[in-house]
């Protein structure tokens, strides 16, 4: 439930957005006019709905959201000379196909729009969020988020639906809203597992189960990741027993049923390495070997940097940190967590005084408050500054 | 996906292309400066890139703590400061290209004879102190 509307199921009700948006379009409203009225029946909604939430909230959104698209259309009918067309009572438009959602998922995260513009509009379009949840979510102003999202839709308008979608952007951007930090009363990470559930259902993709699996494995692990005051906890000092092993167990299912699909990708890669992490109960009875093999799979895939880094840290606990370090010589020092991957590799080889000084350099090179904090708090352990009853 | 603040600088940062101070400019040509700042933080709201725009009085002082029960200190403003912020623009941007492409433009703001101020603006990244989905060391 939404801290803003508390009489309302929120998730039940954005799960029922994307087909608002595509019954007003079957019947004949142009998308960028059926997510406006869509938008705005939602709006009216969550405040009408917290004394007296409707029976089908559904069959209310069409409702007011058609009529809002009507009222739109008319007030510049003049102009437009429309009328005639709109005003004819629809026909109830044919069964919704499930491509219809699934063309959303392809519209919203069309290629032609940069990273921002696709997350807000997906968010709004087919995750059913307000523009003022999402701008607070981003923490920018709402005006901000509002022109985002118009011109996001004015670069889409055009597309033509049957536009075959790139489903490579689509698992780009709900992989972004995922790895987002959440803010505000909405918890992107949640809804970027919802929505991925979500598309895993409209296609057998071995990928948006890939995908899949690796929010759900990397989700099960969200509340062991920080400790009571915020710290981060790494992975080696995680408190698996916080581990949400249901979804955990969900992600190595869907996972395995993708990969049966023999077409391996970079999402089930990247969840085989999870699920590696899941299957065990510490980083010593990690199947350390395996997670290089995958990380091994993953880099012949994408040939990323960033693959390349991750690699680089499980080389280090499969081979020891000598071999870690050797991993680390094709990469440029200067790449995000460089240094951070450096300092850990360091204090495994054995030396503490170097790993201490790139502690202190990652810290300085971080993106994150939280990430350099514990950079902050590594570098001082090592230099004998931990706090009392700290091991190390 | 990132915010950048653009910071402006009363003094303290090298010396722009067009090193001609406001107080010998023109009317017109302070109201061609301003009418520049107002639509570019428009364009930036029409963009979606807008987060926030604030100047600051040059009129600062410095305070501290100075011990339980005591009252802060204030003092200054101090003559040896050579830092003197006038003002920021805070953006969220995809990219540090994008920060830098925005900054350039801001920078080129008209001053003294219609010609661009190309004045230094301080680029810096926000940290991001949201928790986060799948932060892990």
């Amino acid at each position: 439930m939404s801290e803003d509307h508390p009489g309302v199921d929120a998730a039940l009700v954005r799960d029922v957005v994307p087909e608002v948006v595509t019954a007003l379009v079957r019947r004949g409203a142009d998308f960028t006019e059926a997510e406006d009225a869509v938008q705005e029946a939602l709006v009216r909604g969550l405040t009408a709905w917290e004394d007296d939430p409707p029976r089908d909230p559904k069959a209310w959104l069409v409702t007011v959201a058609w009529r809002c698209h009507l009222d739109a259309v008319r007030s510049d009918a003049a102009r437009r000379t429309r009328e005639e067309r709109v005003e004819q009572e629809p026909a109830p438009g044919p069964a919704l196909q499930r491509d219809d959602t699934l063309e959303l998922f392809f519209r919203c995260a069309h290629p032609s729009l940069g990273p921002s513009a696709a997350v807000a509009l997906t968010l709004r379009a087919v995750g059913g969020l307000t523009t003022r949840q999402i701008a607070r979510a981003y923490l920018v102003p709402e005006a901000t988020m509002a022109q985002r999202i118009s011109r996001a839709k004015r670069t889409v308008a055009g597309r033509r639906l049957d536009e075959p979608g790139d489903l490579g952007t689509v698992l780009r951007v709900l992989y972004l809203v995922f790895s987002e930090g959440y803010a505000g009363d909405v918890d992107l990470a949640t809804e970027a597992v919802r929505l991925t559930r979500r598309l895993a259902g409209l296609t057998d993709e071995p990928e948006v189960a890939g995908l899949l699996a690796l929010v759900l494995l990397t989700h099960a692990r969200r509340s062991a990741r920080t400790d009571a005051e915020g710290r981060l906890v790494p992975l080696a000092e995680q408190d698996r027993s916080r581990w949400d092993e249901a979804m955990a167990a969900e992600g190595v299912a869907v996972l395995q049923r993708a990969l049966a699909q023999d077409r391996l990708g970079e999402y089930q890669a990247q969840a085989a390495v999870a699920a590696l992490h899941a299957d065990a109960r510490s980083t010593e009875e990690t199947d350390w070997v395996q997670v290089v093999e995958w990380y091994d799979e993953l880099v012949a895939i994408t040939d990323s940097p960033v693959h390349r880094l991750a690699r680089a840290v499980a080389v280090g606990e499969a081979d020891g940190g000598p071999a870690g370090l050797a991993a680390l010589v094709s990469l440029d020092p200067e790449m995000p967590r460089y240094a951070a991957v450096s300092a850990y590799l360091h204090e495994r080889s054995d030396r503490p005084a170097d790993a201490a000084r790139l502690y202190r350099e990652a810290a300085e090179a971080a993106t994150r408050v939280d990430e350099r904090d514990h950079l902050r708090r590594q570098a001082a352990r090592l230099a004998g500054r931990g706090r009392p009853g700290d091991p190390g | 996906m990132a915010k950048y603040l653009f910071l402006k600088h009363y003094v303290g940062g090298p010396a722009p292309v067009n090193d001609v101070p406001m107080d010998r400019w023109t009317q017109e040509e302070v109201d061609a400066h301003i009418r520049f700042m107002d639509d570019f933080a428009d364009r930036l709201r029409e963009s979606g890139e807008f987060v926030d725009a604030q100047a600051l009085s040059p009129d600062g002082m410095w305070v501290r703590f100075d011990g339980e029960g005591k009252p802060p200190v204030v003092d200054g403003p101090f003559a040896e400061t050579k830092d003197l912020v006038a003002g920021w623009m805070v953006v969220d941007v995809d990219s540090r290209e994008r920060a830098v492409e925005l900054a350039g433009e801001l920078s080129a703001a008209p001053a003294a004879g219609g010609r661009p101020l190309g004045e230094w603006l301080e680029v810096r990244p926000f940290l991001d102190d949201r928790p986060n989905g799948t932060t892990s060391a």
